[in-house]
This record gives structure tokens, sequence and C-alpha cells, in this order.
């Protein structure tokens, strides 16, 4: 009987984890009903902000005037440094240093981008035409745009308070690196830069916040998707009890990759501008305002040393890193450092290792999370150091990995800094990398290649993927004795919740913050599998209220937390409601709970299967027939589960510390052929290799793997936040900012394992992020080995961009065609900024005394300053002008300050000026000399100016011929007001003008 | 030409996924813009609204074109079509629809609305498409999520069922 009921209990039910479901989300995302955040209605009487951002890298401010943009169409609010310092209070710091971070730049500027005041208007056109109304003075202070700026001596500082651009400096051995280095044959050593970039979401952030009078707090919707540790961190800032901030998440995110992590201080930000508007604001940040400003990858730079034994051994490992956090460190910062540092050893057995950290604060936007967190830029180094001890000891790369990669046996294994690497076998996921990969076909086709002269060349990439975060790694930026004071963090906190209604159907509720990872569907596998039901029949629902649901610290999307930690935990409560339904069951059927089974949506005793009830009818009478319950049941039908991986310790005294629950492994391999001509790197053939122990649905891991492959590609080839030598930034828009096509990502061979973690619930680790860690230094592996029979290239840059792999090839640049004019060489300001100067002379029909009255006159000069709309005086011999520029087929209009200085009448004056504008700034001064002649002055020139921005970007020779022709045109006019035609005109003038289509 | 003087309110009608509809707009208001927050058809989407990423992609008078950069007032008595016109009466997915979620061909989906209505575009005016051209035609699309692989996979797809329907009705 018992037999037969096991039977009865297999045949009904089929397991739905680890098949590739089609996905529930679909439906809806499909045919236009999406519910992202800007799809959300609002509340009647919502307004729109629209925000206004530092053109300066680096500049104090001195003073800002919103008056006029107050009273502009539709404007009901300008919020202000002003109102920031009087309603909040600044974001907490990861370390202990004297830096000020607040939701809107209050006395200083520290990257192009920073908010510096918010118009909340009746919509958001009103609000960004109220923007231009608003004036702003700045001090424009020097700016430090790389770590080799930031650190040195004599650098300007971001925040003085600090004393030093490196806000925070860690060191950290663990066994015995010196004696390492000093026995082992061989060292190789590798200098790297990984460059800033981001994945970009195509969904920017979204906020709509209420201020609720009294003491009732703020009520904000946003595509904020964690770490909800951050939720304190805005509670905090806003000075109100968390409770007291709730904020929910929609259903659907438009993509997060770590990327929404940055929303957060504009949650706070516009709190404070609802609060100042006495409204519901909503913002939806624009592309330009996301790529300029929301987040960005880490950039570092670092130095990577290895004691390697002469067999290829590796004994001893270090680093030696700086972080490019950019103007703030805002949090979770410095965690790109310290997310991979438990697992900074890699795939391999090193026992010995030091760890120098700096935190580097430059102008740029601040850094955070972006998918991969930390891998990149670890694996960038650790990796191209793998294939340079292949290079300088001669050695297979495969052998060199496989002397090294952590035995099978070894697991669970201690990695040197802290981390337990959980499962795997490293060497097996190799070997299917390189048979089922095609290994030997590809060594085949770089031999002809090579024979022929072609480039080809070969890389490898072996990668731990971390996922399931330790709340309390980023203590270790702490040193023990601080870390003693604060009090211990660790954990990771995930939490589920399951329940039945009164018809017996079942609904999961998660806050997993999901952004198209199909977390839903997973959720209803899941659930299905355990209480004997279909994925259909299970409703989940994926928004998240803080006020309502259970959350805790480590809830969110990041982290790859989701198939290992969310997941198992939904598992954990299906379980646990099954175990309560089955006590249930068994009490009202007279068997013992142990006996009744789920499957096939009934209820059945094993031994009595005959006896089975629909699943609906056995769930449901909880509810409508409590008196039915066994003695001393607990009423209701939802059970949430919180669950922690018991691995998650706190850091140790020794700075031991196991940053993550999980650990992954890919292993990469990439074949690649560069066009000696164009430097173009064409991926032939790209094998990808993963071990995330239990797959739940391999569709949506596929999907997982081939989306981080492709924004592995971009980062390998095309993406970077290019930042000039002053700060501006230059990848403010899609055209400027590349990303991958459909045309640009080849179809990658994807392989799998799965050797199941012993530390989650259902064997699952996460995998959304190891292509994001391997795939850009697999390609720059792969590049390097192509570029081999040029010549030993060690220091490769990303993105590997056509221009910098020619420039890795060296050509002979053909000799630029001869200038038809005097072309000064473009130089670097001190500003940074691109230098123009130039002198000349002109002669003007009339007295030294008529052209130096209308250099006076304020009415005469506005006719006499090309493109000037309007001038008005602001204090003696000082004007503020709205003059438009033009250079080429761009066209600026400059917010300009003009002062008149060293004034010698009639014989010289100074005139400076500075300007700005949406494409850039400018500024500039030259002395003017006037000198009577016979036929009427012969005035003299000589001026330097700068420029920069996008303006600085077109050719320099076309902004020379810009220059001269609004030189050429200001001393014509003003020969003419003066009262005399210029006498005789320097003839290139008129021919550049006409060259250029403007001439008469 | 007509002129339009700026600040002034204008009456918009135009045929929406075939149906008549009236809305307001400023002579500035993007068609994107109007479409979402106007007539409430929130499925167009806006990913960069300078024409690169294609998330706001519609059809007017057939043909895929970019609402981020046309204005509410140029799609005056025109047809619209958008990714809410695509399902049957019922809500039933349409085949290329069916193929999206078949092949995993969208995940956070906010790019699958603009993408969706370039294919529709682009399936009428090439019905027998190479891998080559569909990635060509995809090339006017950013998604961050999927690598493109399955995308080009549902739209092969799709294309082959439709020209194996074809084949089908000239024989019966």
């Amino acid at each position: 009987m018992r037999r037969d009921g096991q039977a009865v209990e297999a045949g009904r039910q089929t397991s739905f984890v680890g098949r590739p479901l089609e996905r529930v989300e679909d439906a809806a995302l499909l045919t236009g009903r999406g519910r992202y955040a800007d799809d959300l209605g609002v509340k009647p009487g919502t307004l729109h902000a629209a925000v206004l951002r530092s053109p300066h890298a680096h500049a104090i401010l001195k003073a800002i005037d919103s008056s006029r943009a107050q009273t502009s169409r539709g404007v009901r609010a300008v919020l202000t440094g002003e109102d920031v310092r009087r309603w909040s209070q600044p974001f907490v710091v990861g370390v202990k240093q004297p830096m000020e971070h607040w939701s809107l730049a209050v006395d200083r500027v520290r990257y192009v981008g920073e908010p510096v005041a918010v118009v909340v208007a009746e919509n958001r056109y009103a609000a960004e035409d109220a923007l231009d109304l608003i004036r702003v003075d700045y001090e424009p202070l020097a700016a430090v745009v790389s770590v080799e700026q930031a650190i040195r001596e004599d650098a300007p500082l971001l925040h003085p308070a600090v004393g030093s651009n490196v806000v925070s400096d860690r060191s950290f051995r663990y066994g015995d690196p010196e004696t390492a280095f000093d026995r082992a044959p061989h060292r190789v050593r590798l200098t790297v830069h990984y460059p800033r970039n981001s994945c970009t979401p195509i969904e920017g952030g979204v906020v709509i916040a209420e201020y609720l009078p009294g003491e009732e707090g703020y009520e904000v919707t946003s595509n904020f998707m964690g770490p909800f540790s951050l939720h304190a961190v805005m509670a905090l800032a806003l000075r109100v009890p968390a409770a007291r901030l709730r904020h929910k998440s929609p259903r659907d995110s438009g993509g997060s990759f770590g990327v929404k992590q940055s929303v957060f201080p504009y949650v706070v930000l516009m709190c404070l501008a609802s609060r100042k508007a006495g409204a519901p604001v909503k913002w939806v940040e624009d592309r330009l305002e996301h790529l300029t400003a929301a987040t960005s990858a880490t950039g570092r730079l670092a130095t990577i040393e290895a004691a390697v034994e002469s067999d290829g051994r590796i004994v001893a490992l270090a680093y030696d890193q700086f972080d490019d956090v950019g103007g703030y460190l805002r949090a979770p910062e410095p965690a790109t450092f310290y997310r991979m540092h438990g697992c900074l050893t890699g795939a391999y057995a090193i026992p010995n290792l030091t760890v120098r950290n700096r935190v580097v604060l430059t102008n740029k936007t601040p850094a955070g999370l972006v998918r991969g967190f930390g891998g990149p830029q670890v694996y960038f180094a650790l990796e191209r150091l793998m294939q340079r001890i292949a290079v300088e000891l001669k050695l297979d790369p495969l052998e060199i990995y496989r002397r090294n990669l952590v035995p099978p046996e070894a697991f669970p294994y201690r990695a040197a800094a802290g981390a337990l690497l959980d499962s795997g076998n490293y060497p097996a996921a190799l070997k299917l990398a390189e048979h089922e990969g095609g290994l030997a076909e590809l060594k085949r086709r770089r031999d002809e290649a090579r024979a022929q002269g072609r480039l080809y060349g070969i890389g490898f990439a072996a990668i731990v993927e971390p996922s399931i975060s330790n709340m309390g790694y980023i203590t270790t930026a702490l040193t023990p004795a601080q870390r003693a004071k604060a009090g211990p963090k660790n954990g990771a906190i995930a939490s589920a919740t399951v329940s039945i209604d009164l018809l017996g159907s079942v609904s999961v509720v998660v806050a997993s913050a999901p952004a198209g990872q199909g977390h839903m569907t997973v959720c209803a596998q899941v659930a299905a599998d355990v209480l004997g039901l279909k994925p259909e029949d299970i409703t989940v629902n994926v928004e998240l209220d803080t006020q309502k649901d259970a959350w805790s610290v480590a809830a969110g999307n990041y982290s790859s937390r989701f198939a290992g930690a969310v997941a198992g935990t939904v598992h954990l409560a299906a379980t646990k409601l099954r175990d309560k339904l089955a006590r249930i069951a068994a009490h009202q059927l007279g068997v013992a709970p142990q006996d009744i089974a789920f499957a096939g949506g009934e209820v059945f005793p094993r031994s009595a299967p005959e006896r089975a009830i629909p699943f609906a009818r056995a769930a449901s009478s909880a509810h409508w027939a409590p008196a039915l319950l066994p003695q001393g049941e607990s009423l209701g039908l939802r059970e949430t589960v919180f669950w922690t991986p018991e691995s998650l310790a706190a850091p140790d005294e020794q700075d031991h510390i196991n940053t993550s629950a999980a650990y992954g492994f890919a292993f990469d391999i990439c074949a690649v052929e560069v066009d000696r001509d164009t430097g173009r790197v064409r991926i032939d053939r790209y094998v990808t290799t993963h071990d995330a122990g239990k797959i739940l649905n391999p569709a949506l891991a596929d999907g997982q793997i081939r989306g981080a492959f492709a924004q592995g590609v971009g980062a390998a080839l095309m993406e970077e936040f290019r930042y000039a030598a002053d700060g501006g930034f230059q990848s403010g828009t899609f055209a400027d900012y590349l990303v991958p096509t459909a045309c640009e990502v080849p179809e990658p061979l994807i392989l799998h394992m799965e050797t199941p973690s012993p530390f989650t619930p259902l064997g699952a680790k996460g995998l959304g992020e190891g292509n994001n860690m391997s795939t850009p230094v697999c390609i720059a592996n792969a590049v390097a080995d192509a570029l081999s029979p040029i010549g030993d290239v060690s220091d490769i840059r990303l993105p590997l961009t056509p221009a910098k792999v020619m420039g890795l090839i060296g050509i002979d640049d053909p000799a630029p065609s001869r200038s038809r004019e005097r072309a000064t060489e473009p130089a670097m300001g001190d500003g940074g900024g691109r230098a123009l100067t130039a002198n000349g002379a002109i002669e003007i029909a009339a007295p030294p005394e008529a052209v130096f009255k209308v250099l006076l006159d304020p009415q005469a000069l506005v006719q006499v300053i090309p493109g000037c709309h309007a001038l008005q005086a602001v204090s003696e011999n000082r004007y503020r002008a709205e003059v438009t520029v033009g250079v080429g087929l761009v066209k600026a209009r400059y917010e300009a300050e003009i002062a008149l200085s060293e004034l010698d009448p009639p014989r010289s004056l100074r005139l400076a000026g500075s300007g700005l504008s949406a494409l850039g700034a400018a500024r500039g001064s030259g002395r003017v000399t006037l000198e009577a002649i016979p036929t009427g002055t012969r005035l003299s020139y000589d001026y330097r100016a700068e420029v920069s921005g996008k303006v600085a970007a077109v050719g320099s020779r076309m902004l020379e011929g810009a220059a001269k022709i609004v030189l050429a045109q200001l001393f014509e006019r003003l020969g003419r007001h003066a009262g005399g035609a210029p006498a005789k005109r320097e003839s290139w003038w008129k021919r550049l003008l006409r060259l250029l289509g403007w001439g008469k | 030409m007509k002129r339009l003087e700026q600040g002034e309110r204008h009456t918009v009608s135009l045929i929406l996924n075939g149906v008549p509809r009236t809305g307001r707009a400023d002579n500035r208001t993007l068609l994107s813009d109007f479409l979402r927050h106007e007539l409430g058809a929130t499925g167009t989407h806006v990913g960069c609204e300078h024409g690169v990423c294609g998330a706001c992609t519609v059809r007017i008078d057939g043909a895929a074109a970019r609402a981020c950069l046309t204005l509410a007032v140029q799609a005056e008595g025109r047809r619209v079509d958008t990714v809410e016109g695509l399902a049957g009466k019922d809500g039933e997915l349409n085949d290329l629809q069916q193929a999206f979620r078949r092949n995993h061909a969208l995940q956070c989906g906010f790019c699958t609305p603009g993408i969706l209505m370039s294919c529709s575009d682009f399936l009428e005016r090439v019905p027998g498409p190479t891998e080559a051209q569909v990635r060509d035609m995809l090339s006017g699309h950013l998604c961050r999520c999927t690598g493109y692989t399955n995308i080009v996979k549902a739209v092969l797809e799709t294309a082959a069922e439709r020209q194996a329907r074809r084949e089908e009705e000239k024989h019966a």
C-alpha cells in the first residue's frame, strides 16, 4: 500500500525546478502592460521635477539666484542647498573621514552633473525651461581626473578637511608572503587600468515622493532596487525613523544591473523637493542625466605581482590597488574593493597574499554597483597576470591553470583572505571547455592565420563568481579596532512569504526587487514543487513595500543573491507551510502528518492515495473551520521565513572575511582575429563554461549568461565613460557612449556543470555576473595573444577600440595634409581645456579715443560683440552677457561674464571673459592696444583662451578658424561703430570666411 | 505649411491601434510623451530621447519611427500603432509575441515594445530575411539584458512560420 502511495505521488507530480519553463512575466511585458515606475498612475496634483546640474568638475558654489525661475510659467518651487541643509543631513559614509555628501551640492561641486538645484513645476517641460533661468555663481577650481593625479602631493583636494584625496588606505597580509616572494625563482608583475563604464539600463531612475506633514514622514515609489541596507542610509539622511520612510518598488524595472542602486540619493532629494513644493513630486531621469551623473563602475589602477615556481605554480600574490570612486564615497563604496576581498586569490590555491587598497577621490561621478561589482576589476588584474606568467615563463597557459586551480577534493576550501569556496570541480570545467569548446581546432586556426601573417589569438579566463554578499564584508574597510567599536556586522538575510487564501490558492511574496531576471517564474516553480501544484497555480508578487512586507538588511536585487538565497528561502517558507497543511490534513484524515503527500494538485495519505482531496479544499479549511485544526495549531495560512547563510561571519581580527555565501566557477576561452589595417577585433569563437550549482531554470540561466557576456563584450571593446582633462564629461549620449548592438555580439558557446552548493537551500548559486567578470579580460588576453607576433604587449587597456588596438599594433600615420593657414599646435591650458592663442593687428578708420569709447559703452558693446543677445552691467566695467558662438555645425549659447581692466585710456585695456554653455566652458583674456596712426587707429591684440567640453572636442583647426572669425567680426564691428570701416583688413580673414561659407 | 505659435495648445487626433483618439498637446510635446501621458498608452517606453536606443519605436502609417523624435502634432490625422495593438482582442499574443516568449527573447522587457514594432514593420517588408538582415535591423535597438541571440531567433522563427503559412495558403 505504502509503495503504491509513493508511486502515485511520483506519477502525479513532475518537478518544475530545473526545467526551462516560459516566463509568467512575459505576457504583460509583450503587450505593453508592464508596470514600470513611470507607467504607474500618480496622485492628482503630482508635480514634476528637473534637476539643475553642475557644468564644472570642481568649483566653489558661491551663490544661487533662483528668483527668475520661481516666477517662470508653471513653476511651483525651487529646492536649493539651503533647504537641503535645513531638512536633511549628509549621507553616512563607509569610512571614518570628515566628508559630507548631501543629496544636493551645498557649498562645492565635485563632478560634472552634480545636482545643484531642483525645479518643481506642473510638467517636466516647464521645469526644464526654468532650469535655464537659475543663475549660479561658481568659482572654478582645478580638477583631478585620474588616480595618478589625485594621489600627487600637490593635488587639489576634493574634501579639504580630509587632508588628502586618499580617503582609505588599508594593508592586509595573509600567510607568509615575504618568504614566498624571497624564495620563488620567478616574479611576474603587471600594472593594469580598468576603465569607468556602466551597464546602462534602458530605463532610467524614477522617483515619486510625497512629504507627509506633521511627523508622518515620507512616502516614496521608486525603482531603487537595493541593497535595502541603504534604506537606513536614506532614512538617516531624511532624519526620520525608518518606518516613516515608506518605500515601494513597482513590479517591473527596466533593467538594473546594480546601477539602480544609484537612485537612492534621488529618493532623498525628491522627498525634500516634495516638502518644498507641498505636493507629491515625480522625477524621471533622462539619458543625459543617467550617463553623466548616475553612477559608474569603479575605475581601478592596480599593480599585481606573483611569486612563481618554475613549473608555473604561484606561491604568493601581491596586490597594490587604487580605486577611483569619484567625487564622493557614496554608500556602499568602498565595497568594490571588499566584495571580492575574500576571494582575491581567484580560483587558485595560493596560500600567501598581501593587499594594499587605497580609495581615491577624483572629480568624477560617484562610483557604485555595476554588474560584476569588483569582479571585472580584480580579474582584469589577476587573469591578465596569468597570461603574463605563461608568456614570461614560456609555459602553456592551460598548464599554469591546471597547476594552480583549487583541487576538487579540497572543497569547501578556505582561501587565503577568508573566502570559503563552497563546491566545484574546476579542473573538470577546464577539461569540458577545452574539449566541447574545440580548443584544438582554435589552435589550428591560429597556426594557419599566423602562417599567413594574420593576427589571431586565443585567451583564457578562470574566475570564481561570488554570490550572496556578506553584509559584513564592507567593514573589512575598517581596522579591527574600528570594527570592534562599531560592533560586528555579518550575514545576508533573505525573506519570503508564502500564503494560502480563502479559496486555497497560493501566493508568494519576496523582497528581491527584480529587473527582468524572471523571479516570478522561478518562485512559482519552487513553490509548485513543494506544494504539489503547477507553477501557473502560484501567484507571485515581487512589489516591495517597506512598511508592510517582510524584508531585512540584505533585501534587493544585487550580488546574484536570488537563486541561492531568495529562491531557497521561498523553498523554506513553502516547506514550512506544507508541513502545517500536512498536520491539518493528517488530523482530518486520521493519519500521521508524515504520511501526507502533496502531488498533482491533491493532498493524500501515502498509505491511502484513494482518499485524496483537492489541494484547494484541504488548504482552505483552515480559514473556514478553525475549530477543525489540531490541538495547539496556530491560526492562519501564511508563513514567512528569514534565512541567512550560516557561513557568513564578520571579519576576524586578522581580517579574514568570507565575503560571499556561494562561489560559482566560470572558465572561458576566446579566439579573436585582429584586423591589421583597422584595429578591429573580431571574436571568432567564445566558449564559456559555468558551474553555478543547481540550475533552477536553464533558459533563464542561459539568458543571464548571454546578457552578461554581451555587457562583457561592450566593456572589452566599446564602453567607457570618458572625461576631458578638466573633468568635462564626454559620454553623455548613446552616440558617445557606445554599447553593443545585435551586430557586435556573437553567440557564445555555453557549457554547464552542476556541483550543488552545500550552503544554500536548493544547492543553487548565482551566475548572472560571471561573464561581466570573465569576458573583458578573456578578450583582452586573446588580443594580447593575437598581437604577440608583433611584439610583447603587456599594457592592454580597455576598451579595445580600433584606435587603441592600432596604437598597440603601431602604424605609420600618414603626414597630415599641409595646413592652409598658420596653425598653432593645440596645447592644453592650465585648467585642462584646449588652449587657443593668437595675436594680430587691424587698422580702424577712427581715432583711438572713439574706439576706446565704444569699448566702455555697454550699449555699443552689445552690438559689437558677435552673437551677443543681451548685455547687462553688473558693476563698473563688468558685464553679464548672453552670446551665441558657432563652431562648425555646433552652436552654443554661452552665459558670459566680461570684464575690462588695466584701463589706460585711450591707449590700452585688458578684456577678459568667461562663459558657460550646455556644450562646455570657455574663458580667456586678451590685451588690446590702440595706437594713433595717420589713417586712424592701429589696434593690436594678443589673447589666450581656453575652451572645454563638447566644443573643445571639435578639431583644433576648426576651433582656431571659428575664433578668428569671431575676432574678425568683433573688430570689424568695432571699427564700424567707432565711426569708420576698418581701413585695411588682413586679407586672410576674408579668405577664411569665404572658405567656411560665411564670406560675402 | 501650417505654422504653430509657441505656447499654443493643440488638439491632436490620430488613430491609435485602430481606435480614433484625441488629446491635447503643446507644439513641442513629443509623440512619446503624448502617447504615454495624454493617451495613457504606457507600453511605448522612453530610453534615451535622442533616437539611438529605439525603445520608443512605434509605427506611423505603418512605418517604424522613433516616437521620441516625433512631435505629437506631426501625428495629427495619422495611423499610429503601438505594442498595445499587437495582441488579439482577447489578449491572445500574436505569432511574433509568442515567439518572443517561447525563445526567452526578453528579460526586463523595457526595450521590447520598440523592438516588436520595428520587427512588425520589417517582417512585412522583408518576409524572408537572413540572419544578417535581422541583426542589421535590430542594430537600431539597444537591449542590455539578452545579448540579442534569442531576439534574432524569435524573429527568424516568426518569419519562417509566416512563410510556411503563406505556402500552405497558396496550396490550399
